[in-house]
């Protein structure tokens, strides 16, 4: 599954990052890397973009800007 | 650029450079508190600049001590050395000492949020391997303990390999310890060093191969077994000779590793971050167990609502729009009758010299007051843009707002340039800063004058006043006054679209958006934002204006002659016999203009703007208001016959408006031709500080150049369109 998956309160974590794309890349340095937990949040009011607790911060990306990574859900 | 090249060059340049201060760079995270320390460490002593040949600023201070005063240079922020955008580069460029300008630093100063230490310290793992000396300033520790955290600081410090400061900017608590440590780190700099491995991938391969090993009997570390792929000892190869079976899983580990190592001889962002992990587990402690709900977390359930996020939000910038548009106005008033009572006394001393006069009058004063009469709208903008992003509320509304504003090729952050500009393009353009990405940001630059500020209020006024209301009555004034706001905004969208689409080079960068904790502000960094700020448009943009002001006001004196005064006097007092001064006085006004440069320049192009139903005195009003439209309306008023003493209310120009006609007795203005050249006024770029404030935030005359021609082009289209419609149906 992918972030567009995910509703508000779920925990989820990193599987796989597909593609090397500079997007991925900044992604990645900004703490989603693989194996990385993470909580959703909160969705903005128009369904996009969505906030994530990741590393002890918030960090809020775009739906399709993060096609690239295949997520699945952790009991949280 | 391969680092080899880049050291030779600052090698060769700290050999040509005198260099008299030291150079303390202060770099990290955005949202890390680093403008905040900044500030506290240099307070007003701070320059602000740009970096030759880009668009991102360059701001500096001075730190003094008891023997020195170095200089101390607040690196833009940044996530990683590996830039993605402009600013980013720009930090890069810094902190490697090839930005031109800047000479390499003698000590980074690495501010790093205590609260958010495993993401700063991402950045730190990468700063450590630069090779500088090293100082790390902890911030936000006060919030870490509020939070019932504490962090081992010794341990830190060991870890890190450099010294750990704790200091909470704003309270200038843990800054003297601070300004000490700088002192002592230029004196005896320390240069961390530490090992992170290899690649996760690659330290995989060598703990199997390890194994293997084992199971053949064989002890050896990770590390020897490392090394034995690299640079194998004698011992080793001894070993790997005996056990043939080896051969082939060293072999393709080696190849691996070279290739690997090749394209990247450093440690991946994984690995960084498990160390950052790890090391954020060493010194974190948890002193009370963690709130199930923070305050941020209770003011964004509020804040960023579905509902209740988007009425704070549209109440909040109600609010906002109102004070730029609203509450600036009886500053502006004060700044526009200061300069007038300036002039006025001023001009009875130069009326021996009536170019004197006029040059100092008319041109300079008249232009300084005219860049002058934007700084409330500016300040009162930026009191609010430092004090929503100093809260940390700027990012939430982007977070709300970037779906309406993200299909069109834009984001988020560009509403509070967008909607600024709706009461002055100037302070939007600059509070486009707000976005970290150049695309994005200099499209919104681009439409953002396209917005109705409130200098058309006045063309929009007299020509309602004048054509629509009498007509069609109060209704139609108010809903032609809107539709011209909304007009901008209508056309916007598909420029935004081109210019995404065709015109602006580069790929955007993903949305990504830190949303930090609540914070109250600090006031000493929006007073100082706000000061900068302000300093920057007068000193910048000001120029500019000033400069442009005088030129046209020499195309509209020149040329101008005594003899050629009174043959206009004698002629209108034949046809006028009862005429009194003041009627000679403004035609002889009148006459002189329509004589000027700039008079014959309109009648000249008067051709190119008769499909509009424009004559040569409205081409000429046109073009005398290039420095700011909203002084189309003294022009109108010395063009027909007036002086240049009416405003927009003044009933005097509607009625002599109404009155003009064409050589063939036609009347001029049509209900059609006034909503032409409002449309022209709504959607052209004349205004010269704009303009000047586009080349200074894009650090470019092309982009200023390009916004003039598009908006000028489309302007005049839609004008002609109008026009056009006209000769289609109502005649």
């Amino acid at each position: 599954m992918t972030f567009a998956d995910l509703r508000k309160g779920m925990s989820g974590k990193v599987v796989r990052i597909t593609g090397n794309s500079d997007d991925v890349m900044r992604l990645q340095e900004m703490g989603l890397t693989v194996g990385t937990q993470f909580k959703v949040v909160k969705i903005a009011p128009f369904g996009d973009p969505i906030e994530i607790d990741l590393r002890g911060y918030r960090l809020c990306l775009r739906k399709h800007e993060t096609r690239e990574y295949e997520v699945e859900l952790v009991q949280s | 650029m391969p680092a080899q090249t880049r050291n030779e060059r600052i090698r060769g340049r700290a050999g040509s450079e005198l260099k008299t201060h030291k150079l303390v760079a202060v770099v990290g995270n955005p949202n890390a508190g680093k403008t905040t320390l900044f500030n506290s460490l240099t307070g007003s002593y701070q320059k602000v600049g740009n970096y030759p040949g880009v668009t991102v600023e360059k701001v500096s201070g001075t730190l003094r001590f008891a023997e020195e005063t170095v200089e101390v240079i607040d690196v833009p922020g940044l996530y990683s050395l590996a830039p993605v955008s402009e600013d980013e580069r720009v930090a890069v460029d810094v902190i490697e000492g090839v930005a031109k300008g800047t000479s390499k630093p003698d000590l980074l100063v690495c501010v790093m949020d205590a609260d958010n230490l495993e993401r700063n310290l991402y950045l730190y793992t990468q700063l450590a391997e630069s090779g500088h000396p090293i100082l790390v300033a902890l911030t936000m520790v006060d919030r870490l303990k509020k939070n019932g955290k504490q962090i081992d600081l010794v341990r830190l410090s060991n870890l890190l390999g450099c010294e750990v400061v704790p200091v909470v900017g704003h309270k200038s608590r843990g800054l003297t310890d601070l300004k000490e440590a700088i002192e002592r780190n230029l004196e005896m700099p320390k240069h961390p060093r530490f090992e992170l491995g290899l690649p996760d991938a690659i330290e995989t391969r060598i703990a199997s191969l390890r194994e293997r090993m084992a199971r053949l009997g064989a002890d050896f570390s990770n590390a020897e077994v490392r090394e034995g792929l690299l640079e194998p000892s004698k011992n080793f190869q001894k070993f790997l000779s005996d056990f043939p079976e080896l051969e082939e899983p060293f072999e393709e580990a080696r190849a691996h590793l070279t290739e690997r190592v090749s394209e990247s001889p450093k440690a991946d962002v994984g690995t960084r971050y498990q160390w950052a992990a790890m090391v954020q587990r060493a010194v974190l402690q948890e002193t009370v167990a963690p709130k199930k709900r923070t305050i941020t977390d209770r003011l964004d359930a509020l804040l960023v609502h579905r509902v209740f996020g988007l009425i704070v939000f549209v109440g909040l910038m109600y609010l906002v729009f109102q004070s730029i548009y609203t509450f600036a106005q009886p500053v502006m008033n004060g700044i526009e009758a200061f300069f007038n009572l300036i002039g006025k006394t001023v001009s009875p001393h130069l009326a021996g010299v009536p170019i004197l006069q006029s040059l100092v009058v008319d041109g300079l004063i008249g232009g300084v007051g005219g860049m002058l009469v934007f700084l409330p709208q500016i300040l009162i903008l930026f009191f609010f843009i430092a004090v929503l992003e100093g809260t940390g509320y700027l990012a939430r509304a982007a977070f709300l707002m970037d779906r309406l504003l993200g299909w069109c090729g834009l984001n988020g952050r560009a509403f509070i340039p967008l909607l600024s500009s709706f009461a002055c393009a100037i302070p939007g353009i600059m509070s486009a800063r707000v976005m970290p990405d150049p695309k994005s940001r200099l499209a919104t630059i681009l439409v953002a004058p396209l917005m109705s500020c409130s200098a058309r209020l006045p063309v929009y006024l007299l020509l309602i006043g004048a054509f629509i209301q009498p007509k069609f009555g109060a209704f139609w004034a108010g809903f032609t006054l809107f539709a011209m706001h909304f007009l901008g905004l209508i056309v916007a969208v598909p420029i935004v679209y081109i210019l995404n689409r065709k015109i602006l080079r580069g790929k955007r960068l993903p949305f990504l958006l830190e949303l930090p904790p609540y914070q109250l502000p600090k006031w000493r960094d929006v007073w100082l934002a706000m000061y900068f700020r302000g300093k920057v448009f007068v000193k910048t943009a000001g120029t500019i204006i000033v400069f442009m002001s005088m030129l046209i006001w020499a195309l509209s004196y020149f040329p101008r002659s005594n003899e050629a005064a009174q043959q206009y006097t004698a002629s209108f007092v034949v046809s006028n016999p009862s005429a009194t001064k003041d009627e000679i006085a403004k035609y002889v006004d009148e006459e002189q203009l329509a004589h000027s440069f700039l008079g014959s320049f309109g009648k000249t192009i008067e051709p190119i703007f008769r499909p509009a139903g424009f004559d040569w005195r409205i081409t000429t009003a046109i073009l005398s208001a290039f420095p700011a439209r909203e002084t189309v309306v003294p022009s109108l008023g010395i063009i027909f016959n007036l002086g240049n003493d009416v405003n927009e209310g003044s009933a005097d120009l509607r009625k002599s408006l109404a009155q003009s006609k064409w050589p063939d007795g036609r009347p001029l203005f049509t209900g059609w031709t006034a909503i032409g050249l409002m449309v022209f006024f709504a959607l052209c770029a004349q205004c010269m500080a704009t303009l000047a404030t586009v080349k200074r935030e894009t650090n470019s005359w092309k982009w200023a150049a390009f916004m003039f021609t598009y908006m000028t082009v489309l302007a005049y289209l839609a004008a002609v369109g109008v026009h056009q419609l006209e000769l289609l149906f109502a005649r």
